[in-house]
């Protein structure tokens, strides 16, 4: 901008002789001649624009003059008037300096007036007070004579020298010495709300009462009234024991619900109140701290004494409830309710600690309840015994249902274990339902699953079942306690058991109750080994039992004939059928429940035929060497025989098999039969009697028994036991025993 | 250490009856009788040398049948009596005598021939216990002090007191008989003397049950019904316990009874064998050891030592060295099975000289002579 271009024709520095000189130097004539015309035009333009402005500048001049021509004029009028006023405003001045000083005296006897009158009002309303507090009393409505009493009060004690105000300070003492008394009154009636009795407070604490005092009659007739509650709640209980009259008593839930709606939320309102009366006032003096301590305290000794008689109540109500399946839910809301409703008071007194103890209630109320449970389920197994026992002694129309009986019996008692144990488990589990309060506890939870279900219902039924089935298997007791059959139907159980069913409600339990993974506990190893022991327990009383009546059968047999005088054998005695009889029934029945088992496999089904007669000729070949040489021989070869046999054991343990059990029985049998034939005296017939049976049995029971020389031997011996107690030794020919027994 | 093997013997004939001599308390003495219908039955007596561990026995003939039962004596060593069967008319009866050994030898073995009979003079038979009653007699029974010299035979269907009248030939005055009856099987088995009461009481087995006969009054003074189930064999007293009981039956089980009580079930059952119990017998000194046999051919010694008469005079004792306590009492259960049997084991009984030998017979007519562990005979005695 500051450059001065000489060649710019609006610039201040423009120079026409050098912007011509170039016009004319650049520049066409064309060019130039419209340069000129245009040149010309601005000129000329510019001229008019000029002469434009020259006229309205001038106007506005001329206008100007004008005005300043009549300003002149008005300023010598405004000059006068200013003065005008100057003069009035002296003028006011003096007047008003005249009214006030005029008025001044009047003022200082106004304000006393109204002094006096105010006083006077006060005097007014000091000597209505006795007749409004009288009024205020007699119609009940304390709280505006106990505010205007405290308004007065002060003044009263200030003023109690003048004659006239102690007569009304004597008077209204008295009439509030009245009014407190009403006010005690309706403070200890029972009816009276602790709304009111708040009320009481906070008119006995602007009385300036002694606060010790007021928090022991508050407490006195909070008392009362809890009482009642509590009363109301003792009655329910008395009812509820009465066998008679439990049908008048509510239920637990109701029970609960009328402790914590009726006396627990009357603890709370008193507690409330109180705290706000006697506790928690804002004034806080050092003096104040320590009389708060102490209502504190009081206030404290006073609900933990209630609080026992409740928990008192409550306990016994809670822990003499019976549960079963349909009421478990209500009773868990119940205990539920208990316990949430103890949290709101421990809100309000931070020194208590009462949801512990209804904690612990609910604790044992819990653990309780799995123990009824299991008595429970001790019961009902006990009552599938009962029917069990029954069908398995009922005797079936159609044998097609008797082959399945004992196999039906079995998965009945399967089904109702499997049934009581998950009826019992899905009611407990209402006590760890998440909406449960406490069930949220860590510790009662877990205390809860492992301890009560799992260990006191689940493990210890198992347990119990052990030991009331072991009782089964007594010895020798009169009371005809399980038929063998059910014997055989629980061994067959527990074996199942043990392949399966324990892990498998374990794992249900497990399920059930933990939700934590870290806490998985295995099956108790006992469990196991347990429900094997008594499993084999008492496959082996069956055994016993069994092969004790076939020894009786066989023991009168032999105990009652004469066997000296009996005739030449013609058949095989009826009880050796019966024998075979009931060995078939037991091998039928055995085989519903049990595999078949290993046989020792010692030759083929020909045995059957070959080797009595192998039998029978080696007894008769020792029988002459008894006859014929001294006895030595006798012992020497019964001992030697014996060498090359195993010592059989008669009452052992058996396998899970039909041909152990089987075997079992039939061992007991025998021994019985030798050891019976060993104490009588037999003729030739009865020896050879003694010969055809054993011939009868061998033909019969091979098939029944694991190992057939087990049978083989002890017929041996009861045949050569026979021939030792006989008097003329003489042995059948085989063929005619054989011909005897075919025809049998 | 050679003490605890037992010693074997075999007596050649089958054989049930096995009793220690009972008046005999320096050496160690059995009484065996034998069972053939062959050949003449036998008394053996058979001396167990404790030094030398040797066994010599003297064989008697008895010539009147099979021994069924034998019973020693406890005032005479050399009174003895048997129950044996004879057959008449192809009909079996047992009838009982009492035998007396020959005064020479008094009991004491001979020399190398005693085994033979022929060269042994013959028992002499005292007296027979007859009555007109045919019933069977199935055992003879001793009161255990010699004052009264009572005897009782027991029958099938009763027990009889004999009165011993001495003199030149002595005779068997029948004093009382007393019948057994009840309900179901009574036919009586076995019975023992009770050594306690003023002896006058005397156990007994039925098929079914244990009664306690009273001889002042002929009642029953207590019974025990289905002891074990099927049949009792055998009971016996505990010497230093008056009312203490042992049976033995058929369920494989002896028990333990509290007489007083025992409604209430026994004391203790031992189930240890794994046939019919037939015989059990309380150690007559101490009365911790219990023995029992059984036709599953073993013999087993057991301890009870918490029901015997010593344990509570033990404890007070012992308190001081309590530590010593748990190593030295004698804790229950068995001792020891002995296994040398093979055949079932009808009979055995405790030698009446030496408290800690006992002997066992078996039907195949194998007598095993057993003593104590060493070990348990110290926990005893010390």
């Amino acid at each position: 901008m500051a450059q001065r271009n000489p060649l710019d024709l609006n610039q201040p520095g423009f120079d026409p002789d050098q912007y011509l000189c170039r016009v004319l130097k650049e520049e066409a004539l064309p060019d130039l001649i419209e340069h000129e015309i245009e040149l010309q035009q601005q000129i000329k333009s510019l001229d008019s624009d000029m002469q434009t402005l020259v006229y309205e500048n001038y106007n506005k001049f001329i206008t100007a003059t004008d005005t300043i021509r009549k300003m002149k004029q008005d300023f010598g009028q405004m000059e006068q008037e200013m003065e005008k006023l100057a003069g009035n405003m002296s003028a006011i001045n003096q007047f008003s300096a005249q009214v006030t000083a005029s008025l001044d005296p009047n003022r200082g006897k106004i304000r006393k007036l109204s002094e006096t009158h105010a006083i006077l009002k006060r005097l007014q309303f000091l000597y209505d007070l006795p007749a409004r507090l009288q009024s205020c009393l007699e119609s009940e409505n304390y709280r505006p004579a106990v505010l205007a009493f405290c308004k007065v009060q002060s003044v009263l004690e200030s003023y109690r020298h003048l004659t006239a105000f102690q007569q009304i300070h004597a008077d209204c003492l008295e009439i509030m010495g009245k009014l407190k008394a009403a006010l005690y009154l309706k403070f200890r009636r029972k009816s009276s709300t602790t709304r009111e009795l708040a009320e009481c407070i906070e008119l006995f604490t602007m009385l300036k009462e002694p606060a010790e005092i007021l928090c022991q009659e508050f407490l006195a007739h909070a008392e009362i009234r809890l009482m009642e509650d509590l009363e109301q709640l003792d009655e329910q209980l008395a009812w509820w024991s009465d066998p008679e009259r439990r049908h008048q008593a509510v239920d637990i839930l109701t029970f609960v619900d009328m402790g914590s709606n009726g006396f627990l939320s009357n603890v709370c309102l008193v507690v409330a109140s109180y705290n706000d009366m006697f506790v928690c006032r804002v004034e806080m003096s050092t003096d104040d701290e320590e009389s708060n301590e102490l209502a504190k305290r009081k206030l404290i000794f006073f609900v933990s004494t209630l609080m026992e008689r409740y928990f008192n109540s409550a306990k016994q109500r809670i822990l003499r409830e019976t549960v079963d399946s349909s009421t478990c839910e209500v009773y868990v809301r119940a205990l539920d309710r208990f316990s949430r409703r103890l949290q709101a008071i421990d809100r309000l007194i931070t020194e208590t600690d009462y949801s512990r103890v209804g904690f612990k209630l609910v604790q044992e109320a819990a653990s309780l309840r799995c123990r009824q449970y299991l008595s429970y389920l001790n019961n009902e197994f006990q009552s599938s015994l009962v029917e069990v026992r029954e069908l398995v002694s009922a005797k079936p129309l159609s044998t097609d249902a008797s082959q399945k009986l004992l196999l039906a019996s079995v998965q009945k008692i399967h089904a109702k274990l499997m049934e009581r144990c998950k009826t019992a488990q899905a009611d407990v589990k209402a006590f760890v339902q998440p909406e449960v309060m406490f069930a949220n506890n860590r510790s009662f939870y877990d205390h809860f699953c492992k301890v009560d279900v799992r260990e006191n219902m689940v493990v210890a039924h198992f347990t119990d079942m052990f030991a009331a089935s072991e009782e089964l298997c007594q010895h020798g007791t009169e009371k005809l306690v399980g038929s063998p059959l059910l014997l055989l139907v629980l061994s067959r159980h527990y074996l199942d058991l043990n392949q399966s069913t324990i892990g498998y409600v374990m794992t249900l339990t497990r399920e059930h109750f933990s939700q934590d993974e870290r806490n998985v506990l295995g099956i108790p190893p006992t469990l196991f080994q347990r429900s094997k022991e008594v499993a084999q327990k008492l496959v082996n009383h069956f055994v016993h039992q069994e092969g004790l009546s076939i020894s009786q059968m066989i023991r009168k047999s032999v105990e009652t004939r004469d066997w000296l005088a009996t005739n030449e054998p013609r058949n095989v005695r009826a009880v050796m059928k019966r024998v075979v009889e009931e060995l078939t029934v037991i091998d039928q029945q055995v085989g519903q429940l049990f595999e078949e088992g290993n046989r020792k496999e010692t030759g083929s089904g020909s045995s059957r035929r070959t080797r009595p007669s192998v039998v029978a000729a080696r007894s008769q070949s020792r029988s002459a060497k008894w006859t014929n040489y001294s006895p030595v021989d006798t012992s020497l070869l019964s001992n030697i025989q014996k060498l090359f046999s195993e010592r059989i054991e008669i009452f052992g343990s058996v396998d899970f098999s039909k041909v152990s059990i089987l075997t079992g029985v039939i061992k007991i049998g025998l021994k019985t039969f030798l050891e019976c034939v060993r104490l009588r005296t037999f003729g030739k017939f009865g020896l050879q009697q003694i010969q055809v049976d054993s011939y009868y049995m061998q033909q019969y029971l091979w098939r029944f028994v694991s190992d057939e020389n087990l049978v083989t031997i002890l017929l041996d011996e009861i045949v050569s036991s026979a021939v030792q107690r006989c008097l003329e030794p003489i042995l059948m020919e085989q063929s005619v025993v054989e011909a005897i027994c075919d025809r049998g | 250490m050679d003490e605890d093997i037992p010693v074997i013997y075999g007596i050649d004939f089958q054989a049930r009856c096995l009793v220690s001599q009972a008046a005999e308390s320096d050496a160690v003495r059995f009484l065996i009788g034998t069972q053939s219908l062959k050949h003449e039955n036998q008394i053996q007596l058979i001396d167990f040398d404790e030094e030398s561990n040797a066994i010599s026995r003297t064989v008697y003939a008895h010539p009147s049948g099979e021994v069924w039962n034998l019973s020693s004596c406890p005032f005479d060593a050399r009174l003895f009596a048997t129950c044996f069967n004879e057959v008449e008319n192809s009909k079996v009866i047992s009838k009982a005598s009492l035998w007396q050994f020959p005064d020479k030898t008094a009991g004491a073995p001979a020399g190398d021939d005693s085994h033979n009979p022929a060269t042994v003079p013959p028992l002499g038979k005292i007296v027979d216990f007859k009555d007109d009653d045919p019933t069977d007699t199935v055992g003879v029974v001793w009161e255990s002090t010699a004052s009264q010299k009572d005897v009782v035979t027991l029958k099938s269907n009763g027990i009889v007191l004999w009165d011993l009248v001495e003199g030149n030939s002595t005779v068997a005055k029948m004093k009382s008989c007393i019948p057994v009856e009840g309900k179901g099987h009574n036919r009586v088995l076995s019975g023992r003397w009770s050594p306690h009461h003023s002896n006058s009481v005397i156990g007994i087995c039925t098929e079914t049950s244990i009664r306690g006969i009273d001889f002042r009054t002929g009642k029953t003074s207590y019974t025990i019904e289905n002891p074990h189930g099927y049949m009792v064999r055998q009971l016996d007293f505990n010497q230093n316990k008056a009312y203490d009981l042992a049976s033995c039956g058929d369920d494989c089980t002896a028990k333990i009874w509290d007489i007083r009580n025992s409604a209430a079930g026994p004391l203790r059952v031992l189930a240890d064998h794994s046939h019919w119990v037939w015989c059990v017998k309380y150690n007559p000194f101490h009365d911790q050891l219990l023995l029992t046999s059984s036709s599953d051919s073993h013999v087993i010694l057991t301890s009870i030592a918490s029901l015997s008469s010593e344990p509570i005079t033990r404890d007070a004792e012992d308190e001081p060295s309590s530590e010593l306590d748990s190593k030295e009492n004698l804790v229950d259960g068995i001792i020891n099975t002995y296994e040398e049997h093979e055949d079932s084991v009808y009979a055995l009984d405790w030698s009446s000289a030496d408290p800690w030998t006992f002997a066992s017979l078996s039907y195949d007519g194998r007598l095993v002579i057993n003593r104590v562990p060493r070990s348990v005979k110290y926990r005893i005695l010390l």
